[in-house]
């Protein structure tokens, strides 16, 4: 998995509250067998106006000029700023797969969905909390000022752009120290290689058939 | 010692190392793969530069995409033989055993493990499946993972986990003739509700289980799921051990004796204690129906369909409603009278050499109503297609004019060119009659093997035996 340490990048404010995993993947593109490549097709009814499928040339289809991720002020946007209960309904790891190969590695919302949270840190994705008010703010600043860019460091566990704000989030230790080892729940586990080494040797003796 | 209920000793002889967190480091002696589930897994290997952890505790074998007829002509649906191409490369990689769509061993995957022998009683168990619940038939520690997990188990042969509470439900008496697995598991479903089990391992217990087969017990554990619990379980006696032997992945000679001794300890202790515990009375459990779009709702073959106006709660009040509209039902009707477009017979609840027996015995000298569409029987795996052509079954399904298929999932998710049309109604023994679980605006009624080749026959709903009640 990728580290996260500190980024700066343009931020994409999606203006709704409860976006679910089927607006940000459909369900037509789950029988892909690659975890990767994904990204074109983020939030694919949202941005394409006509009905995508799996193995069209996304380049040639019309794009919905309306949406916020296809205005050109937001080329490159690696930080999504986001509302209420983002990432709800089904639990396909899908979702934060389609982001992560979009080019997104930060998304700030006043609440997440939880299989959807939980699935992030697996792909290496840094859900922030914030108050709501504090979004509020900074769905402001990003709408006035073009090319807003906000300042992510996980190190500090802060929030800060060149006009001066400076934020401070939350997040539990262990997820932290996930993410910026850039440690997978494999890498983890991989660790204590010498634990389970111990475990199959002990178990050898008692269940040898296995 | 302190007393231990099955899913603790399960659970105490595969912790690696406790975390600080509460969460634990868990070993999984052995993982199933199918074609869903598992391309990102292996790809993600690969792009980490991992290799399996321990190969031989991997076995896989397409079945969600594999067609029911004409094998000779390969998958047509380019889209599913894609998925399939990508287990087969990724296993011949990767050097996993795999039962390929040509071989006699394939099949759905939740039945083909305990038929090799590959599901042993006292192990830990997953597959990227909700319906991995089924080898808890073992007394085996068996639940189904995201595919993030099924990487994690390939590269480490380990989870992470936080434990379940403990749920113990006893079903003592005698069951009728005719009720079956299917019929206490909808039962049981029905009692508890769909969320019932949520945060729970279930063990079964009580003396009608352990009257069960293993084929029984498949079908009960296959189904804690749809009760909310990620495992269900049986505990190990002789019925087990009697199974077990002698299959091909079972053990040995050399360790038979050693793992017998070893498996009679997988059963709760008398003082353990439950932190809740369900009892039904099996004398009162009839042949079920499921009359709407969640395993939850069902009822007895003699009932009428129920009204939702004498529910009290508002919110379940709404979900009946809904739910008979998409089924097309009224309240108030006999279940008996609604007639049956089509009929599944097969899934990893219901296809095994018993279910195929059950429906043979009741399609035996009878005929498919004309009324029926299409009635299906879709073995397991390809043994127990071989097994119960050699029974003659397929003769007496075939003349009754049941159709005769290759083994898959087939009709129970639809996922291959086996569906149904909107509004086509369906007796099947899956377990999920979620809305267009088997095709869009399908109609899915839960039933057992028997239940369903009855309705094939009369054409309708109805009670077995079918003998003066037919017409
Ligand atoms: S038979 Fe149905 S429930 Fe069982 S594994 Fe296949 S699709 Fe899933």
């Amino acid at each position: 998995m990728e580290k996260f340490t500190k980024m700066t990048a343009i931020a994409v404010p999606l203006d709704r509250a409860n976006v679910d995993t089927d607006a940000i993947i459909p369900k037509q593109f789950l029988k892909s067998i690659k975890r990767s490549g994904f990204g074109p097709n983020l939030f694919d009814e949202w941005r394409y106006l006509d009905h995508g499928e799996p193995g069209m040339d996304n380049s040639t289809r019309p794009i919905n000029t309306d949406f916020v991720l296809n205005k050109p002020r937001y080329n490159g946007a690696r930080i999504l700023l986001a509302r209420d209960n983002f990432g709800c309904g089904s639990s396909r790891e899908h979702a934060p797969w389609a982001l992560e190969d979009y080019g997104i590695r930060v998304i700030i919302a006043p609440s997440f969905a939880d299989i959807f949270y939980n699935n992030c840190f697996k792909n290496g994705l840094l859900p922030i909390i914030l108050e709501e008010q504090t979004i509020d703010e900074l769905f402001n600043m990003v709408f006035e000022n073009e090319g807003f860019e906000l300042t992510v460091d996980l190190e500090l566990k802060k929030i800060t752009s060149d006009s001066g704000i400076s934020i401070d989030f939350e997040l539990d230790q262990f997820r932290r120290h996930c993410l910026l080892e850039g440690l997978d729940e494999i890498g983890l586990t991989l660790e204590h290689a010498d634990d389970i080494r111990a475990y199959e040797n002990k178990q050898k003796e008692i269940t040898p058939w296995l | 010692m302190s007393a231990k209920t099955l899913y603790d000793k399960l659970w105490d002889s595969h912790v690696v190392r406790e975390n600080d967190d509460g969460t634990s480091l868990l070993y999984i002696d052995r993982q199933l793969i199918h074609e869903v589930t598992s391309p990102q897994a292996f790809e993600g290997l690969r792009l980490a530069n991992r290799k399996p952890w321990k190969l031989s505790a991997n076995l896989a074998t397409p079945d969600h995409n594999v067609p029911t007829t004409d094998r000779d002509q390969g998958i047509t649906d380019p889209v599913s033989k894609l998925q399939v191409d990508t287990l087969d490369s990724n296993c011949d990689n990767f050097g996993i055993t795999e039962f390929k769509m040509d071989d006699i061993r394939q099949g759905i995957v939740h039945v083909v493990s305990p038929e090799q022998g590959a599901t042993l009683p006292g192990m830990t168990l997953v597959c990227g499946d909700s319906h991995t619940s089924t080898h808890g038939a073992f007394g085996t520690l068996a639940f189904g993972v995201g595919t993030s997990e099924v990487e994690h188990v390939l590269a480490t042969q380990c989870l992470i986990q936080k434990k379940s509470k403990n749920m113990l439900v006893e079903v003592n008496g005698q069951l009728d003739e005719h009720v079956t697995a299917k019929d206490v598991i909808l039962a049981i479903i029905g009692k508890i509700g769909t969320a019932g089990g949520t945060g729970y391992a279930i063990e079964f217990a009580g003396d009608a289980i352990r009257s069960f087969s293993m084929e029984g017990r498949m079908t009960l554990s296959n189904m804690a799921i749809e009760a909310g619990a990620r495992a269900g379980m049986v505990a190990v006696d002789d019925t087990t051990i009697e199974y077990v032997k002698g299959r091909p992945y079972a053990p040995s000679d050399e360790h038979w004796e050693q793992a017998v001794q070893y498996w009679k300890n997988f059963y709760s202790d008398s003082d353990a204690l439950f932190d809740k515990t369900v009892s039904l009375d099996a004398a009162d459990i009839k042949p079920q129906v499921t009359w709407g779009t969640s395993p939850e709702m069902t009822m007895a073959i003699d009932e009428l369909i129920p009204d939702p106006t004498n529910e009290s709660d508002p919110v379940k009040q709404e979900g009946m409603k809904a739910a008979l509209k998409y089924m097309g039902l009224t309240a108030g009707e006999p279940i008996s009278e609604v007639s049956v477009d089509v009929v599944f017979i097969g899934s990893c609840t219901n296809s095994r050499i018993e279910d195929i027996r059950a429906a043979a015995e009741v399609a035996k000298g009878n005929k498919v109503s004309s009324s029926i569409k299409q009635a299906l029987v879709v073995p397991g795996s390809g043994l127990i297609k071989k097994q119960a052509e050699e029974e003659g079954l397929d003769k007496i399904l075939t003349t009754a004019g049941f159709e005769w298929r290759e083994p898959g999932c087939s009709m129970c998710l639809a996922m291959n060119a086996d569906r149904l049309e909107p509004q086509e109604r369906c007796a099947s023994t899956s377990n999920r009659n979620f809305e267009g679980r088997q095709g869009q605006g399908g109609r899915t009624h839960l039933v057992s093997p028997a239940m369903a080749a009855a309705a094939a026959i009369a054409g309708h709903f109805i009670d077995i035996p079918l003998t003066n009640k037919q017409g």
